[in-house]
C-alpha cells in the first residue's frame, strides 16, 4: 500500500451517482464513514478496489469515486480476494451484509477469514433481507416474525464475530450506524491493520427491522448498554462511567466501582492482542440483557498474510530457479532431439 | 547374437498395460511410452483407470489399464485394440481381453490366476483361456510374482514392497519384446528413489530380469521393431493435454505481458492443470486453490478486475457451479479462461472416463442473454495452442472465453514439437490509459465493440463496473428497457465478430465429394485416422474438423454444401449436431454417436460411415 501526501476529503470519494438507499436507512451513515475514513488514509484514490456482493449495501460501490465492483450473491469475499492475490499493492475494501456473507457466502466468509487476506470487511449486519423485502436472515434473532417466518423463526443465529474468531480470524471489531464518528475511527483501524479486518456495523433497515438495534442503541440508554473497548484500557461505561466488567472464574461479570470494594483496578483491562481468542469471544457474545454490548476492536492480532506469503514464495522460487522464461521451461526436463 | 535374426520390425502396435489399480500400470505405460518417444517414435496413449483410487482388489471394477499406441509413421490415436497385453491379474485379463487383437500376444502373471482371483474377476471356471475363447492367442504365462520374489530375496524388502516392483518385471519383458533400451527407466528410478537406495536397486534388479526373463523363454520371439517415425527436425517432449492447456496459459501470459492468475478446485479430470501452474512459481504464476468451485472462478473474476490474465479450470459439475460468475464476467466484459475438461455425465457421471457432452453447458448454460466464446482443442499437445488461443481471445475481445478439452486429451500423450515463443501469434490486450480524454467503461472499439480495460491502480481511471445493467458507453446503472436490448445486442454481436478473427474451416481430403466427417474437439485422431483408411479404399470420404465453436467459421456452411452428406460424430447424444442445425439449417446432418464414457474406435466409426455412404 503506498502512503502519499495526499489532501484528500471525504468528498473526493463520493461517485456522480445518485444515492438511492431508503431515507434513514444506516447504510447512508456508513457510507459517510468510510469515505471519511479513506480520506484519512493518505492512501491515493486510484488504489482503492471497493468490492460488494448482493443486497442493499452491496450498492455501496456505485457511490464510491474508487475502483469499484458490485458482483453477485454472496461473492465479494472470492471477488475481493481475488483483487487483493493478484495486485497486493491495492486496498481491497469488501461491502456485504448478513445474508450476503453468512447465508449464501458463508463458506468464502470463513475461508477468506482462515487465509487472513489484507483486505477491509465491512459487514451491514440489520438482521434482515432488505432487498428481498424482509425474510429472516442468519443473524435474525429466533422468534422473530418476517416474511418467510410468519411464526416466528426456529433457526439459532449466527453471530458473526463467534465465526470470525472461530474460523482463527486475526481482527474483528463492532461499531454502530448511530455513531459516524466511532464508526469511521473504526473504519480507519481496520483499514490500517494487515490482515482481513471484520468491521460488523450494527445497521438499522427502517422498512423491514425497525429498530432492530434499539435496545442497544437508543439515546436513554446506550451508555448502559455499549462498552466501548480500547486496548489497554480497562472496560468501563454506564452513564456515569461507574461500570465495568471483571473475570470472576471462566465467567464475565458486570460491576459496579465503588460497590462492594470494586475499584477500577479490578477491572478487566482489553487485550485486543492476545493470541488467545478466550476473553475477546466472551466479549463477542455479551449482550443485553444482563451485559452491554461490545464495541470497537475486539481482537487485532496481527500476522502473515496470504497475499504477503505468496508474493513470498514466489521470490523465493524465482531466486533459485533456472527457468526464468516459457522458452526455458518448453526446454526443461526430458527431452529429445529429432 | 541370435536375437536380431528373429526381429521383426512392424509399422505400428499398439500395447496395453492392464491390472489392478494398485499394481502401477499408469506407470508402467508412462515409462514405456516415454522410452519410445525418446528413441523418435510417434505414439498416442489412452490412460483407463477407475474413479475409485483403490477400487476392491481383484476385480473387472477395479482394473486400471494404460495403453499406447507406437507408430514409425504419424500416430493419430492411442488404437482400438492392443497387439499386445499385459495382463497382471484375472481380472485384468477379463476386462481387457475384448479389447485385444484376434492372434494378439497376451502376457499373463500365472502367479495371480488362483482360484480365489478367478473368482474375485467373475471366472466360473479355473480356466480362462477356454471360458473367453482366447485359445487363438499368444498366451504368456510368465511366473511374473514367483520371479520377482526370487528376484529380491536378498533385498531385505517386506514383502508387499516386493509384490509391489512386479509392473517392472513385466515392464523389463515388454523392453526386450519391442527392442527398447532401458537406460530412461534406470535413469527414472535413480531420480524417483533416491532417498531409499535400496528401492532404486529393487526396481533396477526386476526391471533387468524381466527383460533377462523373455530373452531366456522362446515363447516371445519374435521380438519387434519399430523404427523412428520420419518426423519434422526439432526438439520434442512427450505431453498430456492438461499441462498443454497449463502451460498455453502462461505463455499467453507471456506473450501478453501481464501476470497470470489461476482460481480452481480440485476435479478429477482438470486437476492436473491446477498442480501444473501451482508448480510454476518461476514463472509467477499465482495459482488460488480456493474452497470451491465457485470461488475458483469468482477469485480470478477479481484478478481480472484487477488486471491479470486469469483463468480457471474445471470439469462439468464444475462449470454447473460457476454458471452464475460466468454470466458476471459477460456483463462486466471482463477477459477470462475457463478451461473445461469434459468427463462422464449428468452429475458426478462417470468421473475418470472422457465425453463431449458440456457443449450446451457451455454455449447456453447460464442465465440471460449469456453468449461467450467457445474453444475446443483436438489433440493433447494442441491443448497448448487453444490454451494460448483462448487467452488471446479473451484478452483482445474482453470476454470470457471456455476452451472444451476432455479426460481423453487431459491424460493421453504424445511428443510434442516444442514451439518457439517467438513463433507464437502477439496478444495485445484492449488496455486503456491516461490518455483518455475521460474513461468510459463501455466505450467501444467500432471494429470488435470490445471495450477497454483499465486496471485499478492508475489515477484518472477509477470506474464501477457490476452485475446490474449498465448504460451503453457510461457504464452506469441503467433500467431503460431500450438501452437492456441494445446492450443485448451488443454482447451478442461481440462475440458474433469473433469469426472475423479466426482460420476458416479446412477440409482434410477432398474438398467435395460424398461424405464429409464433421467432428470437434477431441474425437480428431480417431476422425482422420478412419477418413485416412478410407480413402486409402478409394472411398469419398473427407473430414472437417471443428476447433472454433462460437462463432463458427465464416465458410462452415460453403464447406458443408460441398459434399452430399454430412456426418456429424460425437462422444454424446448429438449436441454438435443439434448446434449445427440452428446455425446452419438447410443441410441434413447424420449422426454417429457414442457415450460409454470411451472413445470411438477407428473401426466402428468406419463400419458406421461405409453404411452412411452406402444408402
Amino acid at each position: 500500500m503506498e502512503v502519499q501526501e495526499l489532501q484528500l476529503t471525504a468528498k473526493d470519494f463520493k461517485s456522480d451517482q445518485e444515492v438511492r438507499w431508503c431515507p434513514g436507512c444506516g447504510d447512508h451513515a456508513v457510507l459517510n464513514a468510510v469515505q471519511k475514513a479513506m480520506a484519512e488514509l493518505g492512501i491515493a484514490r486510484e488504489q482503492f478496489a471497493v468490492i460488494s456482493g448482493i443486497g442493499c449495501s452491496s450498492r455501496f460501490p456505485y457511490y464510491m469515486n474508487t475502483y469499484a465492483f458490485h458482483s453477485i450473491h454472496g461473492r465479494a469475499g472470492a471477488i475481493a480476494s481475488g483483487v487483493k492475490t493478484a495486485n497486493p499493492s491495492l486496498c481491497v475494501w469488501q461491502i456485504t451484509g448478513d445474508g450476503d456473507a453468512l447465508a449464501i457466502g458463508g463458506n468464502h466468509f470463513i475461508h477468506e477469514i482462515r487465509r487472513n487476506i489484507d483486505l477491509n470487511l465491512i459487514l451491514f449486519n440489520n438482521e434482515i433481507y432488505g432487498l428481498t423485502k424482509g425474510q429472516y436472515s442468519p443473524t435474525t434473532k429466533e422468534g422473530k416474525i418476517t416474511k418467510s417466518s410468519p411464526f416466528g423463526t426456529v433457526e439459532s443465529p449466527f453471530k458473526p464475530g463467534q465465526l470470525v474468531i472461530g474460523s482463527s480470524g486475526k481482527f474483528f471489531a463492532r461499531t454502530l450506524d448511530t455513531n459516524i464518528k466511532h464508526t469511521t475511527q473504526i473504519m480507519i483501524e481496520a483499514a490500517t491493520f494487515r490482515g482481513t479486518s471484520v468491521v460488523e456495523v450494527l445497521q438499522n433497515c427502517v422498512i423491514y427491522a425497525d429498530k432492530i438495534h434499539a435496545e442497544i442503541t437508543d439515546k436513554q440508554f446506550k451508555n448502559e448498554r455499549q462498552l466501548f473497548l480500547e486496548h489497554g484500557k480497562p472496560m468501563i461505561f454506564g452513564d456515569n462511567n461507574d461500570k465495568g466488567i471483571i473475570l470472576r472464574g471462566m465467567h464475565l461479570e458486570v460491576v459496579e466501582i465503588g460497590k462492594d470494594g470494586v475499584t477500577e483496578a479490578d477491572l478487566l483491562v482489553h487485550d485486543a492482542k492476545s493470541e488467545n481468542p478466550f476473553i475477546q469471544m466472551m466479549l463477542v457474545n455479551m449482550g443485553l440483557p444482563n451485559f452491554p454490548v461490545a464495541f470497537g476492536v475486539i481482537r487485532a492480532v496481527e500476522s502473515a498474510t496470504y497475499d504477503q506469503k505468496v508474493e513470498r514464495q514466489i521470490r523465493d522460487v524465482q531466486a533459485t530457479t533456472k527457468i526464468k522464461c516459457m522458452d526455458d521451461l518448453l526446454r526443461s526436463g526430458s527431452t529429445w532431439e529429432v | 547374437m541370435a536375437k536380431e535374426a528373429k526381429i521383426i520390425e512392424l509399422d505400428k502396435v499398439v500395447i496395453r498395460f492392464s491390472g489392478d489399480s494398485g499394481d502401477g500400470m499408469q506407470l508402467t505405460g508412462t515409462l514405456f511410452s516415454d522410452t519410445s518417444a525418446l528413441i523418435g517414435n510417434d505414439l498416442a496413449t489412452f490412460p483407463d483407470y477407475p474413479a475409485e483410487i483403490r477400487a476392491p482388489q481383484g476385480t473387472v471394477g477395479g482394473v486400471s489399464g494404460f495403453q499406447v499406441h507406437l507408430g514409425h509413421s504419424k500416430v493419430n490415436t492411442p488404437g482400438d485394440y492392443a497387439d499386445v497385453l499385459v495382463a497382471m491379474n484375472p481380472a485384468a485379463l477379463k476386462a481387457s481381453s475384448k479389447w485385444t487383437k484376434r492372434g494378439g500376444t497376451i502376457i499373463v502373471d500365472i502367479d495371480s490366476f488362483t482360484e480365489k482371483n478367478l473368482l474375485k474377476a467373475g471366472y466360473k471356471t479355473q480356466d480362462p483361456i477356454t471360458e473367453d475363447k482366447l485359445g487363438d492367442f499368444n498366451i504368456i504365462e510368465a511366473p511374473i510374482s514367483l520371479l520377482t520374489k526370487e528376484c529380491l530375496k536378498e533385498f531385505g524388502l517386506d514383502a508387499k514392497s516386493v509384490l509391489r516392483s512386479k509392473n517392472m518385471f513385466a515392464l523389463g519383458m515388454v523392453y526386450w519384446l519391442f527392442n527398447r533400451p532401458m537406460d530412461h527407466t534406470l535413469a527414472f528410478f535413480e531420480k524417483k528413489f533416491k532417498k531409499i537406495q535400496v528401492v532404486v536397486d529393487a526396481n533396477k534388479a526386476v526391471l533387468k530380469a524381466g527383460y533377462n526373463y523373455a530373452e531366456t523363454i522362446e515363447a516371445l520371439t519374435p521380438s519387434y521393431l519399430i523404427k523412428p517415425a520420419e518426423i519434422a527436425k526439432g526438439t520434442y517432449r512427450s505431453i498430456n493435454g492438461n499441462t498443454a492447456a497449463a502451460w498455453g496459459l502462461i505463455a499467453a501470459a507471456e506473450k501478453a505481458n501481464l501476470p497470470l492468475f489461476l482460481g480452481s478446485y480440485p476435479i478429477t479430470p482438470a486437476t492436473e492443470i491446477l498442480q501444473e501452474l501451482a508448480a510454476r512459481k518461476d514463472l509467477g504464476v499465482k495459482v488460488f486453490q480456493a474452497e470451491d468451485e465457485i470461488a475458483g472462478i469468482c477469485t480470478s473474476i477479481g484478478a481480472s478486475f484487477a488486471g491479470s490474465l486469469a483463468a480457471t479450470s474445471t470439469s462439468g459439475p464444475g462449470l454447473a457451479l460457476k454458471s452464475e460468475a460466468i454470466g458476471l464476467a459477460v456483463i462486466t466484459e471482463l477477459p477470462l479462461v475457463v478451461i473445461n475438461v469434459q468427463r462422464g455425465g449428468p452429475s458426478t457421471g462417470l468421473p475418470t472416463k472422457t465425453e463431449q457432452s458440456d457443449l450446451m453447458q457451455a454455449l447456453y448454460g447460464r442465465n440471460g442473454e449469456s453468449p461467450v466464446c467457445v474453444i475446443a482443442s483436438s489433440t493433447p499437445s494442441n491443448c497448448f495452442y487453444y490454451s494460448f488461443m483462448a487467452a488471446k481471445f479473451a484478452l483482445e475481445h474482453m470476454t470470457p472465453v471456455i476452451l472444451l478439452t476432455d479426460g481423453f486429451l487431459a491424460n493421453g500423450s504424445e511428443p510434442w514439437k516444442v514451439p518457439s515463443m517467438a513463433d507464437m501469434p502477439e496478444i495485445k490486450p484492449r488496455l486503456a490509459n491516461i490518455n483518455n480524454k475521460e474513461y468510459q467503461p463501455y466505450l467501444r472499439d467500432d471494429e470488435t465493440l470490445v471495450r477497454e480495460w483499465a486496471k485499478p491502480g492508475i489515477a484518472g481511471l477509477e470506474h464501477r463496473i457490476g452485475g446490474l445493467e449498465k448504460m451503453n458507453i457510461t457504464g452506469t446503472v441503467s433500467y431503460v428497457p431500450e438501452n437492456h436490448e441494445v446492450m443485448s445486442n451488443i454482447r451478442e454481436e461481440k462475440i458474433k465478430r469473433i469469426e472475423n478473427y479466426i482460420p476458416l474451416l479446412e477440409t482434410e481430403g477432398d474438398e467435395s465429394g460424398e461424405v464429409l466427417v464433421v467432428g470437434w474437439g477431441g474425437t480428431y485422431g480417431h476422425l482422420i485416422s478412419t477418413v485416412e483408411l478410407m480413402r486409402a479404399e478409394g472411398k469419398s470420404v473427407s473430414l472437417a474438423h471443428f476447433n472454433y465453436i462460437n462463432p463458427l467459421p465464416k465458410n462452415t456452411a460453403e464447406v458443408f454444401s460441398k459434399f452430399k452428406k454430412i456426418v456429424v460424430c460425437e462422444i454424446n447424444l448429438g449436441q454438435f449436431a443439434s448446434y449445427l442445425r440452428m446455425k446452419h439449417q438447410s443441410f441434413h446432418y447424420h449422426q454417429i454417436n457414442k457415450v460409454q464414457g470411451l472413445p470411438f474406435t477407428v473401426q466402428e466409426l468406419k463400419e458406421k460411415i461405409e453404411k452412411i455412404l452406402e444408402a
